[in-house]
């Protein structure tokens, strides 16, 4: 009931543009959440491993990473160990969002069990605390009912659906994550040292496990170390 | 894939998500610590959209996906609506497979 009334204060704080922007997310994440369900019941797995595993660790690139180095043949520790080397940048993130949560212990709970990219990069996009409370809260909670109906949905599906390349599907993760950060790069620092991150992030991924490069990026900070000249505020 | 796993991966990942809301409120950040915090998230998120854009495993991912993610990104710049974007990156991405692009 709290949570329903707070879910209409959210819908009315947020603007259509960015609603919208959240539904397609949900749409883009639901169709890669029904393929994994679907990748893990085709490679031997029992549909309750990826249904339970999107409920409790709920990260999608990580379900991916520690699902992929078992159906390799690779051990549970590795894969452990792939999944949370991916998800230690969820640590920077809870920093991020941590004034969003509110103030009781359980809406803390949820909400950061709620972290994502994507939700983190909804609330970062917004101008104000309101408006970033709304994004983070709403993205995440529709983002977690798509995410599961659909994890669940393809592994009962398993088979039906094909290669989802073919739709250039894996085109949608980096674009939406492009398009939501552009408003931080209006900052020259950030800019530069974003640019540098990514540069060093691309150049190491041959050597390095998945999930270690973006991690690495943030040495690009570096640039920001310098105390800047008055650089103008942004957000 | 153990339940065990499962739990230490779903646990791991829950102290991860946690640490930040649970201490934040012990520790007053410096305003300058906070700058360089919402700097790390941005210079997280455009690596992470890099690599993904260009990478597949440790190989280049092949055309096709990056040069949808570069024209999605251009119109974003362009201040395009997002489902337009979006729409428009994986509709490049699979009309150049179709094309046996790569």
């Amino acid at each position: 009931m709290f949570i329903l009334v707070d879910m209409r204060t959210f819908w009315r704080t947020l603007d259509r543009g960015t609603l919208r922007a959240i539904a397609m997310v949900c749409v883009a994440d639901a169709v890669v959440g029904a393929s994994f369900g679907a990748v893990c019941v085709a490679g031997g797995l029992r549909p309750w491993v990826p249904t339970s595993m999107s409920l409790i660790v709920f990260a999608g690139g990580s379900q991916f990473a520690a699902v992929g180095v078992v159906l390799a043949g690779g051990s549970p520790v590795a894969a452990v160990a792939a999944g949370l080397l991916l998800n230690s940048r969820l640590l920077p993130y809870g920093f991020a969002v941590a004034d969003l949560l509110g103030g009781r212990w359980w809406t803390r709970l949820a909400g950061a069990h709620l972290t994502t990219d994507e939700s983190v990069a909804f609330a970062v996009g917004q101008p104000d605390p309101a408006r970033r409370r709304a994004a983070f809260w709403t993205c995440g909670i529709a983002l977690f009912a798509c995410w599961n109906l659909a994890v669940g949905a393809g592994a009962l599906a398993a088979t039906a659906i094909g290669n989802t390349d073919a739709f250039g599907l894996d085109a949608a993760f980096p674009a939406v994550l492009l398009t939501l950060v552009l408003p931080s790069l209006a900052d020259r620092g950030i800019r530069h040292a974003a640019l540098l991150g990514a540069v060093l992030a691309v150049a190491v991924t041959p050597f390095l496990p998945a999930g270690l490069p973006p991690l690495l990026a943030l040495a690009g900070l570096v640039l920001l170390a310098r105390p800047a000249p008055a650089a103008p505020e942004v957000g | 894939m153990p339940l065990l796993a499962i739990a230490v991966l779903a646990a791991g990942t829950f102290g991860f998500r946690l640490a930040g809301p649970a201490l934040r409120h012990r520790l007053r950040m410096p305003d300058r610590v906070d700058r360089l915090q919402a700097a790390g998230v941005a210079v997280l998120l455009i690596a992470l959209a890099a690599t993904s854009a260009l990478t597949e495993g440790h190989g280049f991912a092949g055309w096709a996906r990056p040069a949808g993610v570069v024209v999605g990104g251009a119109l974003a710049v362009r201040r395009a609506p997002f489902p337009v974007v979006v729409i428009t990156a994986c509709a490049t991405t699979a009309i150049l497979r179709l094309l046996g692009v790569p």
